[in-house]
């Protein structure tokens, strides 16, 4: 879902990028107040293994293709600000090295794969594992949910984007967007949900961090 | 050898990075839109190159420039991510 240059206009590109500096700005000063010793190695980790997920893209329905996004799985184990900067930290390499995602695009991209992915991710797991329990299938299912719900929100708000920016009327962009993510979603869901389910077996300590 | 668990889980990562020339090389779902809906030909390249599209350059086999670009970058995020941690953390006892 990374958004090249030339699909936003200046006025989402300038609404974008000041949204996100900002979401940054938070998630620096929140990560600096509360992340524990434990949690160090876990930022590096998580972006790491988010940067190399992403590279494996999986087919979906009539020759397209998804990868995860990761913010969901970042989110549950760290919480929604450290998951902002570990994405950022993600896309900002990913344009900057590797050409994937425009340079002024990239506010876009952080906004809606950082911003809206870890917060989306981080709430719905808090209501699932609140309403399931937060054992073994909690988590899961949990997990499940939140990684559909972060990709499919993501969508939308970069098809609102794509829309804004008269690349492509409302109408028919969003439910193009909505529709593909939906189904790259569950790719989202089992993926995440396998490794929180090894995360479990090998370290479930780490599920018991405080969230940032 | 329990303090080490990150060197595992990074090791992990890079094997995860080594799947990479296995991924599927169909467009994904933004580009699978932007094709569809007819807007593809807005986007513009980069005005620069450095590892363009997970292929490092200057080696003939794709395969193992492709496998070479995640090595690369699942350490470079791997540093990236665990020193800004480390220094925000370090930063904060500092302060306090």
């Amino acid at each position: 879902m990374h958004i090249p240059d030339g699909f936003l206009n200046v006025a989402t590109v300038a609404a974008t990028c000041a949204v996100s500096a900002g979401g940054i700005g938070g998630a620096v000063k929140m990560v600096g107040r509360k992340l524990g010793e434990k949690q160090v190695p876990l930022m590096g980790i998580l972006a790491a293994f988010i940067f190399a997920a992403q590279m494996l893209n999986f087919p979906v329905a009539g020759g397209t293709s998804g990868h995860v996004i990761g913010a969901a799985l970042a989110a549950i184990l760290l919480g929604p600000w450290a998951a902002v900067l570990i994405m950022s930290c993600v896309l900002i390499a990913q344009s900057l090295i590797f050409q994937d995602g425009g340079l002024l695009a990239l506010g876009a991209n952080i906004f809606n794969m950082g911003i809206v992915a870890s917060f989306s991710a981080y709430y719905i797991y808090r209501l699932v594992t609140w309403l399931a329990g937060a054992n073994r299938r909690g988590t899961l299912i949990g997990g499940f949910a939140a990684a559909w719900g972060s990709v499919f929100l993501a969508s939308i708000f970069c098809a609102i984007e794509l829309a804004l920016s008269g690349s492509s009327p409302f109408g028919v962009v969003l439910p193009a967007m909505a529709g593909v993510h939906a189904l790259i979603g569950i790719g989202e869901g089992l993926i995440t949900g396998a490794v929180l389910g090894l995360v479990l077996a090998t370290r479930a300590d780490l599920l018991q961090l405080q969230r940032i | 050898m329990k303090s080490k668990w990150w060197l595992i889980a990074l090791v992990i990562c890079l094997a995860v990075a080594c799947l990479a020339p296995l991924a599927s090389s169909s467009p994904d779902g933004l580009e699978r839109v932007a094709e569809d809906k007819g807007f593809i030909g807005l986007g513009q390249d980069s005005p620069y190159q450095v590892i363009t599209d997970y292929v490092f350059p200057g080696i003939e086999n794709e395969a193992l420039a492709t496998i070479l670009a995640g090595i690369v970058g699942t350490l470079i995020l791997f540093g990236a991510a665990y020193g800004l941690a480390w220094l925000l953390k370090t930063r904060k006892r500092r302060t306090a």
